[in-house]
């Protein structure tokens, strides 16, 4: 197993602790995320957990706010929070809200509602242009997060103005909050859409650690990227996997046993 | 104003690198002499409100203080959730910019009209309202919104404003500017905001007001409430003049800041629109007076 394969499996195990012992939604998403987030933080990213504001760092944006606890997972495992904080999330007045919080150290921006991530994305890839820095941006988003207009005013924007230093990862897992997106708002043809906007469009399998690697690393000449990443909502644990009801629905401890066992089957 | 506005924004620019104006599709004949000058810190979000302001948040978390200009409703109830959370939440440097605050731009009609901009702006948390009353009150809130960048709203009108004050005011947040004093202890108009005029215009008009006195206040936000009770306290009653509506309007702001000292609050009378102007078109002064900022009103 990889070490981004490892650290993937230690997000989820993580996050579904977290979870259980929050009692808290949203594990579908986290789990749908897992490993963007593995090869991000664990490949390809530039950070400094020493310092949060390190002018050199990439910044990661986190729109689908309500998966937060994958990200503060991935933030205990590279060091920019201590692992025992983790076990504070969902409890008053801890900083480890159920909507991710720019006042954890190493979280850039407060998210919650949908589809403010990108505009924000922007403003930093065009602070970064206007600078002349050469740090990038990575924004994720969900697809039923593709609803909003917000999104597609940020990438006409971000085309428009070139703004190839951003890259826009969409969790295209098909499951939006009750339903499925096809039987929501249908995004297709979703990227022919999203060329059609402007963006350099890579639609890959975003479980496989080396596709995630290679589309986030290609930048294109004149163009903002857009990764498609065709996803399994609860990703890792069978019997979440795919079930719409795993956006809303915590783990019992037994059904938390199961979920870390397959995951250390899996480990090993 | 407007030009008062531009002409401040472009002389700090020149000294700040870090200034940018972001519009959204307006400002053709008054943002020029920035966007040429500037041409790198100069950006047209396009007619898309909501992603001009998450961007201007995205600049302002590198650090850059960000003009957002547009009109009246557009870059405030159009973006209403970018500025509470990307803006107001992260306590970012982002100026929203209206122009054609209050009745301005009465003829084109209710999309127009910026009479609930105060109530929107004023319940979040870390914005500082800046509503000049004249050209002089508009430089004295940008020098000082650009030498303390912070989540801010700056209301202004059209152009053509008289000046009221001969000089530039010191201003600060929460602070009456005394633009004539008259009985000491007597009655004071207080407004803010383009009625600084009208009101001004009436004091001129009218000899049997000269025992009044009138104060201004660009500056306020839910911060400088505290400080209200003890201005208020040195007249026996205030008169407060805006054109928005009493709903959540200036007005209403200052009888929240006094209820600290209840025995205060009768001495507050509220000159606002009467919302019957909702939907009603015309010009400036006709609304205004449709709204009920009449001499009569005003007097009463």
């Amino acid at each position: 197993m990889s070490t981004t394969q490892l650290l993937a499996n230690r997000i989820r195990q993580n996050a579904l602790k977290m979870v259980h012992r929050a009692k808290a939604s949203h594990i579908g998403s986290a789990l749908s995320i897992t490993d963007i987030l593995a090869v991000l933080y664990g490949e390809v990213m530039h950070f400094n957990p020493t310092d949060q504001h390190d002018k050199l760092r990439d910044r990661f944006i986190l729109s689908k706010g309500h998966a937060c606890v994958a990200v503060y997972s991935t933030l205990a495992e590279v060091g920019f929070i201590p692992k025992e904080q983790l076990d504070t999330y969902g409890e008053d007045f801890s900083w480890l809200m159920n909507h991710i919080s720019h006042k954890v150290n190493g979280v850039e921006f407060s998210t919650g509602s949908l589809g403010h991530g990108l505009p924000f994305g922007v403003g930093k890839a065009l602070a970064a242009r206007t600078r002349g820095e050469t740090w990038r941006t990575f924004v994720l988003l969900s697809d039923g997060e593709m609803d909003e207009g917000t999104n597609w005013e940020a990438l006409m924007f971000a085309a428009h103005h070139k703004l190839t230093n951003l890259t826009a990862i969409i969790d295209y897992n098909k499951l939006q909050s009750i339903d499925s997106i096809a039987n929501t708002l249908a995004l297709e043809p979703f990227v022919d859409k999203l060329k059609a906007f402007g963006c350099e469009v890579h639609e890959i399998d975003g479980h496989s650690h080396e596709l995630i690697a290679d589309a986030l690393t290609i930048i294109s000449d004149e163009k903002p990227t857009v990764i498609v990443a065709h996803t399994i909502k609860g990703k890792g644990v069978s019997f979440m996997e795919k079930r719409i009801e795993w956006h809303y629905k915590n783990p019992n401890d037994e059904q938390l046993a199961i979920a870390l066992a397959e995951l250390e089957l899996s480990h090993a | 104003m407007r030009s008062a506005f531009i002409n401040e924004l472009v002389a700090a620019a020149e000294i700040n690198e870090n200034i940018v104006l972001v519009v959204g599709d307006l400002g053709f004949g008054v943002i020029e002499p920035f966007a040429k000058r500037f041409p790198k810190r100069f950006f047209n979000a396009g007619v898309a409100e909501q992603n001009m302001m998450g961007l201007a948040a995205g600049l302002a978390s590198e650090g850059f203080h960000v003009f957002v200009y547009s009109i009246a409703n557009f870059p405030t109830f159009r973006c209403a959730e970018q500025i509470r959370n990307d803006v107001d939440y992260h306590n970012l440097p982002v100026t929203v910019v209206a122009v054609g605050g209050g009745m301005a731009y009465g003829n084109l009609g209710y999309s127009h009209h910026a009479v609930q901009d105060y109530a929107l702006i004023r319940t979040m948390p870390n914005m500082l309202i800046a509503a000049p009353g004249d050209p002089m009150e508009v430089i004295a809130c940008m020098r000082y919104l650009i030498s303390n960048p912070q989540p801010s709203y700056l209301r202004i009108g059209k152009a053509g404003e008289p000046c009221i004050h001969a000089e530039i005011p010191e201003v600060s947040p929460g602070k009456w500017l005394t633009i004539r004093e008259g009985y000491k202890g007597g009655v004071s108009y207080l407004t803010t905001g383009a009625t600084l005029d009208l009101v001004h215009q009436l004091l001129n008009q009218r000899p049997d007001l000269k025992s009044y006195s009138l104060n201004s206040m660009p500056l306020w936000s839910m911060k400088t409430k505290a400080v209200q009770s003890q201005q208020v306290e040195k007249f026996e009653g205030v008169i407060t003049v805006e054109d928005h509506l009493m709903d959540g309007g200036f007005g209403s702001w200052l009888l929240e800041s006094i209820t600290i000292r209840p025995e205060l609050l009768a001495r507050i009378k509220i000159k606002s629109l009467n919302a019957k102007v909702c939907g009603m078109v015309a010009k400036q002064s006709t609304m205004n007076m449709q709204g009920g900022l009449t001499v009569e009103f005003l007097c009463a």
